[in-house]
Order: structure tokens, then sequence, then C-alpha cells
């Protein structure tokens, strides 16, 4: 070969072995990940997705804050035993607001990105609680600290301002009304259940923990998450060859 | 900096460092008072505690030290600075025992779920901690430590900084303290393997840096012109997860009081940058500067030149292209797009090649030395670390074939292959440099008890093996009885029957990280008395044959 490389010169030269390392490791992740923004259908035209409601983002965060994606998944994947037993697969539509993404990678427990309107909220106290008076194999632990737990509804109005921020479409009013639709949203026939179901279409107010306290609990956000998961898209309307990747 | 004969003077870093942790102690103040949740006040304390006593540690050594800093050579041999490696090689010992005693427990609540106690040590807030002592504490510490000591032994050069080294030891277990506290508190970003919220992100980030000026500052000093195949690795390693941690970590805190933060990504984009980061920190923080440990320590340990030096550049560079790109595996079927998903297979078998290019390397080192396996439980302890590699690099290319990905994926199989790696692999080339390492830091003759490294090699090996074997099963099970089918055409098993299936699988696990991590204890007491009552002298350590 006319041009002869001399790995020498970058065995002696810092700033070159620097360079040439970095530039190496760059190619695979660029090619990766880059294209995933801009791409179009990397994410399918789904028009019924929204934000979760300040309860429910709530909610998702004490899933985040107790670490249930170390043991429960939130990805169906497209094979027959999982679509037969957790739903239709997962569409990456579904975690387009999800900072951040809790498709997990460990099944302890079930895969839960269905399991929104699959139990009764009764079910799901009676099972955070005491999970073993439910399922009696179950090796979950205890969760009844949660219904003693008052909501901290402060940081509501920044948490969704700063999703905001990042591209979440909430609107001013949704982050003016943030502490106050929380509350709504954990009580029995409230006031302003329509107002929040018209911002947030198909949003259920209830008293999920079923304490019947004016102010809600950790576990009525954690419950209303549960309750939302994998309920945003109608898949007798959704076309699956449409958004073949 | 230093004048000799003028007054003791300030230097400007002493200065310089005092200031920022002066200026970091009134925002820990600020966030002790009003931080908006209980986890991230009791952080403003420990942040305060800590700078206050960083500013004492500075004005303290101001005090004691002589005028002039210490000399880079002394009578033309160089003044190696081990401190910071002495330092860092004692908190590994002692975040190996504590980042596996988590594991045990953990394991122990998965067999016996009577075990988890709200809220604090319920299993989703102390696996975090598991991983995250073992990996960044345990592991980072070895391999900050090592690097520091190979670094030096390699270039003949005294490691650059005064403050540096030593802010980067004590800045780097802070970040550790902060993080794990955080879990067990609830403070999490749920991203694995870099759960810890923005400002210990942060603060790694800044120790990360002057890491990287520190190693890059000795190599420049150094006075061999070749800079020695284990450097490469070390610094492609500190390069490349900076990229990494500055790739996965953009976020934004909902308050400077708060501290809940929201990553900028999302959903599909989120998972895909997540595992990118998630596969590489296997690749650059668990693989790349181990391999380092192993290129330093085994030539050294078995007397014996590289076997190819040809063979290191081939395998480095195909090394780090490659592995970049396997991320993706760990996404398979799920909604990242098929595209992304088959690169990230092809890559993920194709970097079998180098990875047992790796293997051969550190193996045939061993040419001529064989006999030394019999009588050096230390060498056979690194050798074997290597056998676990090449083992665990090879299982990890077939679970990336999608086929085999749908049965294993979700898995125990995954705790099998990840624990084959990181108490064979790991584990064991970091027991081996550090029992090299103690007595030559220590200046002792040897060991306390070549027997009790016999003893450690053995009961771990145990451990591995009833561990990994258990969780091999457990996992097949579990993706085999989650497909299973009865006559009618009706899934066999509810989710349920696989988790009492398992149980006693969980109970075998847990004994085999018993044995493990008391091998541990037999290594944290030789270590003891090797520094403590072994004869003291200079350890039979020649220097390594120099690059080419």
């Amino acid at each position: 070969m006319a041009i002869r490389f001399d790995h020498g010169k970058l065995e002696r030269n810092v700033f070159w072995l620097a360079v040439a390392s970095v530039l190496v490791i760059a190619v695979g992740g660029l090619i990766e990940v880059a294209p995933l923004f801009y791409i179009s259908n990397t994410i399918e035209k789904v028009g019924s997705i929204r934000p979760y409601t300040p309860l429910e983002l709530a909610g998702r965060d004490i899933y985040v804050r107790e670490g249930c994606y170390l043991c429960h998944s939130q990805m169906i994947r497209p094979l027959r035993d999982e679509v037969e037993r957790y739903g239709h697969y997962s569409l990456a539509a579904e975690s387009m607001y999800d900072h951040p993404f809790q498709w997990g990678s460990k099944r302890i427990g079930p895969d839960l990105a269905r399991v929104g309107g699959k139990y009764s909220d009764d079910w799901h106290r009676q099972h955070l609680k005491d999970p073993r008076s439910v399922v009696p194999d179950s090796i979950m632990p205890s969760y009844s600290f949660l219904f003693a737990t008052p909501l901290d509804l402060r940081p509501l109005p920044a948490k969704l301002r700063v999703q905001k921020l990042l591209g979440t479409p909430y609107t001013d009013e949704d982050v003016a009304k943030a502490r106050q639709d929380a509350v709504t949203q954990a009580t029995d026939n409230a006031d302003g259940a329509d107002d929040l179901a018209k911002r947030y279409p198909r949003a259920v107010s209830r008293d999920y923990s079923g304490a019947g306290s004016p102010t809600p609990t950790e576990a009525d956000a954690l419950i209303a998450y549960l309750q939302m998961l994998g309920t945003q898209v109608d898949f007798k309307a959704y076309k699956d060859q449409a958004n073949y990747r | 900096m230093a004048n000799a004969a003028g007054p003791k003077r300030l230097t400007m870093s002493e200065v310089g460092v005092a200031i920022a942790l002066g200026a970091l102690a009134l925002y820990a103040t600020a966030v002790a008072a009003n931080g908006w949740s209980v986890a991230f006040r009791f952080h403003g304390f420990l942040t305060l505690a800590a700078s206050v006593a960083g500013i004492f540690a500075i004005f303290n050594n101001f005090y004691e030290r002589g005028p002039d800093l210490p000399p880079a050579e002394i009578d033309g041999r160089p003044n190696y600075n081990f401190g910071p490696v002495k330092f860092m090689t004692a908190a590994a010992v002692f975040w190996a025992i504590a980042g596996m005693s988590v594991g045990l427990y953990i394991a122990l609540e998965l067999a016996f779920p009577g075990l988890n106690v709200a809220p604090w040590f319920n299993f989703g807030r102390l696996r975090p901690l598991h991983t995250s002592a073992v990996i960044f504490a345990f592991g980072g510490n070895v391999l900050i430590g090592t690097s520091f000591y190979v670094v030096q032994r390699t270039t003949r050069a005294r490691l650059a900084g005064y403050l540096a080294p030593w802010f980067v030891a004590l800045g780097y277990n802070f970040f550790i303290v902060l993080a794990g506290t955080g879990y067990l508190l609830g403070v999490t970003a749920s991203k694995e393997y870099a759960e810890p919220e923005w400002y210990a992100k942060l603060l790694l980030t800044v120790v990360w840096l002057t890491y990287l000026g520190v190693f890059v500052g000795t190599l420049m000093r150094r006075k061999e012109p070749h800079i020695y195949v284990a450097n490469w690795f070390y610094l492609s390693f500190i390069l490349t997860i900076a990229v990494l941690h500055l790739g996965n970590s953009p976020t934004v805190p909902i308050s400077l009081m708060s501290d809940k933060s929201y990553i900028v990504w999302s959903g599909v984009q989120d998972a895909m940058i997540q595992w990118w980061y998630g596969h590489n920190a296997v690749a650059f923080f668990l693989t790349v500067p181990f391999l380092a440990i192993m290129y330093y320590f085994v030539p050294k340990r078995a007397e014996r030149p590289i076997y190819s030096y040809r063979l290191s550049i081939v395998h480095f560079w195909t090394l780090i292209f490659i592995y970049i790109w396997a991320g993706p595996h760990h996404l398979m079927y799920t909604a990242l797009p098929d595209w992304t998903q088959t690169l990230g297979m092809v890559f993920s078998i194709v970097l079998w090649m180098p990875s047992w290019g790796g293997m051969i390397n550190g193996l045939l080192t061993l040419s001529g030395a064989w006999d030394k396996l019999r009588t050096d439980p230390v060498l056979r302890m690194l050798v074997v670390a290597v056998a676990f590699y090449g083992m665990a690099t090879f299982e990890g290319p077939m679970m990336s074939i999608k086929t085999v990905n749908a049965l294993s994926h979700y898995t125990d199989w995954g705790i099998a292959h990840v624990h084959s790696g990181s108490l064979g692999w790991v584990a064991y080339i970091s027991f081996g440099a550090i029992y090299s390492m103690v007595p030559w830091l220590w200046k002792r003759q040897g060991l306390y008890s070549l027997r009790l490294v016999n003893w450690h090699f053995w009961i771990s090996n145990l451990g591995i093996v009833l561990y990994v074997s258990s969780m091999w099963a457990a996992g097949i099970m579990e993706g085999l009885m989650w497909r299973a089918y009865n006559r009618q055409g009706f899934l066999q098993y509810s989710f349920v029957d696989t988790v009492a299936a398992a149980h006693p699988l969980y109970a075998v696990r847990a004994l085999g990280g018993a044995l493990f991590l008391s091998g541990v204890f037999i290594m944290a007491w030789n270590l003891w008395m090797t520094v403590r009552a072994a004869p003291a002298g200079v350890a039979a350590a020649p220097l390594p044959a120099p690059a080419e």
C-alpha cells in the first residue's frame, strides 16, 4: 500500500489517541440515535394520546420513586403469548410523553402496559396494601404506607411547567390548575370533573383510594395512574399496516 | 507556584477549590433549610458537611505541608503519589462488602418477600443501591484506583495535580453516598445504572472531568515515548463514559429546591438513548477498563510479556468501535423501529470476535507460565476472570439473536448473564488486582496468607456456579412457561405460576450470593492482616516490558 498507517503515531501522542477513540465511538451512537428524532414513522400516528393529568403524573412519579419498573415492564412485545396475556402490543406513541420512559427490563412481576381497567380500584387497594391477600404466591412488597401519606400538591405546577418546556402539550390553564385538578380527580362527583375531562379526554374523577378524605393520598395518585395505563388508544380503529416500520 | 525560598503561600488551586466549596456550602445551606422534600433537605445537610470538611481539610493540609509542593522526582526517580490509590483500594473493599450485602438481602427478599421493610428497604429501592454500589462504588474505586497506579508506573511520572487526585477520590465517593442514600429515600431518575438525580449527576460530571484532566496530565508527563496498552483502555473508558453520561443525563429540575427533574428525552428516543448508555456502561465501565487491568496485572503477575502486541491494537479499536452499536439488543421486539433492532443484533454478534481477541491475548500471555496457576492463587483468579470474560462475551451475542432474545428477555437468564460477567469477570479481575497491589502499595513482601486466597477462590467460585446455574434454570423455565399453551390452545400458566416455580431457584441463588460474599470477607481479613502484620519489604515486582 502506498499510504502506510503508522499506529505508533497514536501511541506516542495523547491528543490524537483521544481524538481517534472519541471519533471511533461516536459513529455507532450517531447512526442509531440521531435518525430516531427525524424519521417521521418512528412514532406511529395515533391521534388520541393525551398528556397525563396532574394526579396521574404524580402517580407516575411515585411509580418511578418506588422502583416499580425494576419488576414490571410496560412494553408488550408482538409475540403470540404476550398479546394473549397482556393485550395489543405496545406502540411507541403510547409512551411519547413519558419523561423518562418506563419500558422496564425485567419481569419479576407481570407487564403493566395495559393494566388500566383490568382490575377494580378495590382490587388495587387490597393488592397494594397486602399483595399476598389477593395473589397468594406474589412476592411483591406491601405499599400500605401510600394510603397514609398525603400527596404533596406543591410541586405539581412546577412539574407541568417543566414538562411543557420539554414539549408535552400542556396549556397555561393546565399548569395554573394543576393542584386543583389533582384534588378534583381524586374526589367522587367533584364539581370540576367535566372541566378536567374536557382538557384531558377520558380522564375519570373518582375516589381512587376509597378513603373519602378531602385531600388526595399518594395511593389515589398511583391507582389513578395504574388505571389509565394502556387505555389511550382505541385498537378497534387502529390500523397496524398503516404504521408499518 | 511554589517558591523555594519565599514564605509559604496558598496555591491558586487551594484558594479556588476553597471558594468553590464555600459557594457550594451556601447553596447546600439553602437546600437544607428550604428543600421541598425531606430527602433533599437531608442531602443539603450532607453536602454542607462535606464542603465544610473539604475547606477544613485544605487549610489543615496547608498548615501541615512545607512551603513547596511535593516534587515530581527525587534524585532522578519518580516520586509516585500513591495516597489516593491506597484510599480508593480500601474504599473498593468496603463498597464490595456493602454492595454485595445489599445484593444478598434483595436476593433473599425475592425468595422470602416478608423481608421487605417499607418504604426504605423495599426491593424497588434497594435494587438500584445494590447495582450502583457494586458497579460504581466497588468497580469505580477499583478502576480509578488502579488507573492512578498503572498510569504512574507505566509512564514513570508522578500523578498530575496536587489537590486534583484527592478531589477525584473523595468527590467520587461522596457522589456514591449521595446517590445511594437517595435511592433509599426515593430519589431516583429511574434510568437503569444512571439513577442519580440531577445534582448528583452534576457533581459526577465535575469529578469525572477532573479525573480526565489528572489522567491525561499524567500521560503528558510520561518518560516513556509510547503510551502503554493499558492506558489506551483507561483513556477510552474515561472519555466514553463522559460522552455517555452527558448524552443520557440532560435533565431539567422542577426547582433548584427540589430533587425531582425530568429528562429531556421521552418515550422511544429515551429508551434508545438509555440503552445506548446502559449497554455501554457494560462496555466502557465493566469491560474496557477491566481489560486495562488485565493488560497490566496479568503480565506482571505471570512475569511474561503480552502475547501479541498486534492483537491488542486490532482488538482495542474493533472493540470500542463495535461495542457502541450493541445497545438496541436490550430493546428487541419493543416499539423501537425494526431497523435499529436489526443493527443492534448484527453488531452484537460481530462483537464476539474482538471480545475473544482480548480473551485470547490475556490467556496466551500465560504461555510458558501455566505452571504458576498451581502455585499462585492470585494469578489463578486473574486467569479465571479472563475465562469468565470469554464465556460471558459468547453468551451475550447469542442472547442478542432475536429468536433467542424472545425467550431470554425479561427473564432471570439476563440476571444469570450479568452475574457470570460481573462476579466471574469484573469482581475476579478486581480481586486479583487488589491482591497484587496491596503488598506493593504498603511495601510488604507479600500477602499475609496465600492459603486464604485459595479459600477465597474456591468458595466464591462455588458461589458463582450456584448463582449462575440457578438463574439460567429459572430464566429458561420462565421463558418456556410464559409461552406454553395447553392442548385447547390456551395459555397454560398464569404469570404468578412462574413466580412460584422460581422460588427454590431464588433460594439457591441467595446461597450462591452468600458464598461469594463470604469470600470477600476472607479477602478483607487477609488484606487487613497484610497491611497490619505482613513483614515489610519490597515485593518482587519487576517493571513490565516496555511497549513494542
